[in-house]
């Protein structure tokens, strides 16, 4: 369900949905009573279907960034924070950069729990992030990868389309555990990033087991 | 190529506060705020449900005739002036300043005239809040609406100074754009009342 104040445009879309409802309600109420009070629940429930469901059989749209950078210049925006520092990450990216101006932007979303998360409290969680970050950084840099990164959204979705406003990307490197593991693969996230962004995405599994030599 | 993160160690005083873009802190506020009005409202609106339908007193109380036209003309009124605050704020963002400040004019023309007009109901309708439970449940809706309108054309008053002075433009316009919100909220809680009390 969306919010109806998230701005003057959809308030004011509210306003005429609220004036269609009540006037719909007092005609029939005028007409008789028990009408009135039919047409109330009918309406009421046709709302209530709407706001809950109507999502559910809809595509979402898909999104695409404009275009940063310059000509020939490849971005390639990585989103990824438990296995950031993985080597089978590293080495995807370097293999994606070579041969061209690549520049890489690694964005590790500040992962928290849903209480912490309630309560706007993300110190912890983007301070954890921010160390895997500069981690993986160095080694990217080590290996001659122009990576910069940053701590992103709680929400991977939302890591995405945040940078993907200011950074633009011409393809998304999405790393996850292997299935079984990741909370990402179990909710979705990969496939419900194809479905969102017109950008290319690959998905890259890293077994932080098999890579801890890289990850501290 | 230096990180955000590196960037943050050479800041100096307090954190830089993080800010998802998923909606903007100030609409956020207006949002919390609204939440806590509807609130306040539902309230009201309770003691309004245990008077009339609960306890299923008379509705106007007998000998009293509520001006359910002049209310309306009111409704007409206001609902117009969501229009021109929604007029307002569109143009501004088409870098349209007239537009924008003829916007925000109106919307306060209109306000004030149904403030005026329902302090002229009041002083014509012939009961006072004290005369029973239907007295104290119309002008205590009505009347916590009536507050409302004026805290909503207060801040059209600095929205609309502020537009004459030069402000806003077609990328920074939240100064109109949050008071509209408001003003959408007023509108539709006076949509509620009207039927309501005047109508059902």
């Amino acid at each position: 369900m969306q919010n109806p104040f998230r701005s003057e445009a959809e308030a004011f879309r509210f306003l005429i949905r609220t004036i269609a409802y009540f006037a719909v309600i007092a005609i029939a109420a005028l007409i008789h009573t028990w009408l009135g009070l039919a047409v109330f629940v009918v309406a009421t429930g046709v709302i209530v279907w709407w706001l809950f469901f109507r999502g559910d059989a809809e595509r979402p749209i898909q999104t695409g960034p404009a275009r940063h950078g310059g000509v020939g210049e490849r971005r390639i925006l990585v989103v990824a924070n438990e296995t950031v520092g993985g080597a089978t990450l590293r080495d995807r990216i370097r293999e994606r950069s070579e041969g061209v101006r690549a520049e890489v932007l690694v964005v590790a979303p500040a992962l928290n729990t849903p209480i912490r998360h309630w309560a706007s409290d993300e110190d912890g969680a983007r301070a954890v992030a921010k160390t895997r970050l500069e981690e993986s950084l160095g080694l990217l840099r080590a290996g001659g990868v122009n990576a910069r990164g940053e701590v992103g959204d709680a929400e991977p979705l939302q890591a995405i389309e945040d940078a993907l406003r200011t950074f633009g990307a011409d393809e998304i490197i999405i790393s996850t555990h292997p299935e079984g593991r990741s909370q990402w693969l179990e909710r979705g996230v990969v496939s419900a990033a194809r479905e969102r962004f017109t950008v290319p995405i690959t998905h890259v599994v890293v077994d932080v087991d098999a890579d801890r030599e890289d990850i501290r | 190529m230096a990180t955000h993160a590196e960037a943050a160690d050479h800041h100096h005083g307090p954190p830089i506060a993080n800010q998802s873009s998923r909606v903007d802190s100030r609409v956020l506020g207006m949002l919390l705020f609204i939440a806590s009005e509807v609130m306040l409202f539902g309230a009201f609106f309770t003691a309004y449900f245990f008077v009339r339908v609960v306890n299923g007193i008379a509705w106007p109380s007998e000998g009293i005739e509520l001006p359910v036209f002049v209310a309306g003309v009111n409704t007409a009124i206001l609902v117009t002036s969501s229009f021109t605050v929604h007029w307002a704020l569109q143009s501004i963002k088409r870098d349209n300043r007239a537009g924008m400040q003829a916007g925000l004019v109106l919307t306060l023309a209109l306000g004030f005239v149904f403030l005026l007009t329902q302090a002229r109901e009041y002083s014509r309708v012939g009961f006072a809040p004290s005369d029973g439970a239907f007295g104290t449940i119309f002008y205590g809706l009505t009347g916590l609406h009536g507050a409302h309108v004026f805290v909503g054309l207060m801040l059209l008053t600095f929205a609309t100074i502020r537009a004459f002075r030069g402000h806003y433009s077609a990328a920074h316009h939240h100064g109109v754009e949050i008071p509209g919100i408001y003003w959408h909220f007023v509108d539709v809680m006076w949509i509620v009342v009207y039927t309501t009390i005047y109508i059902l």
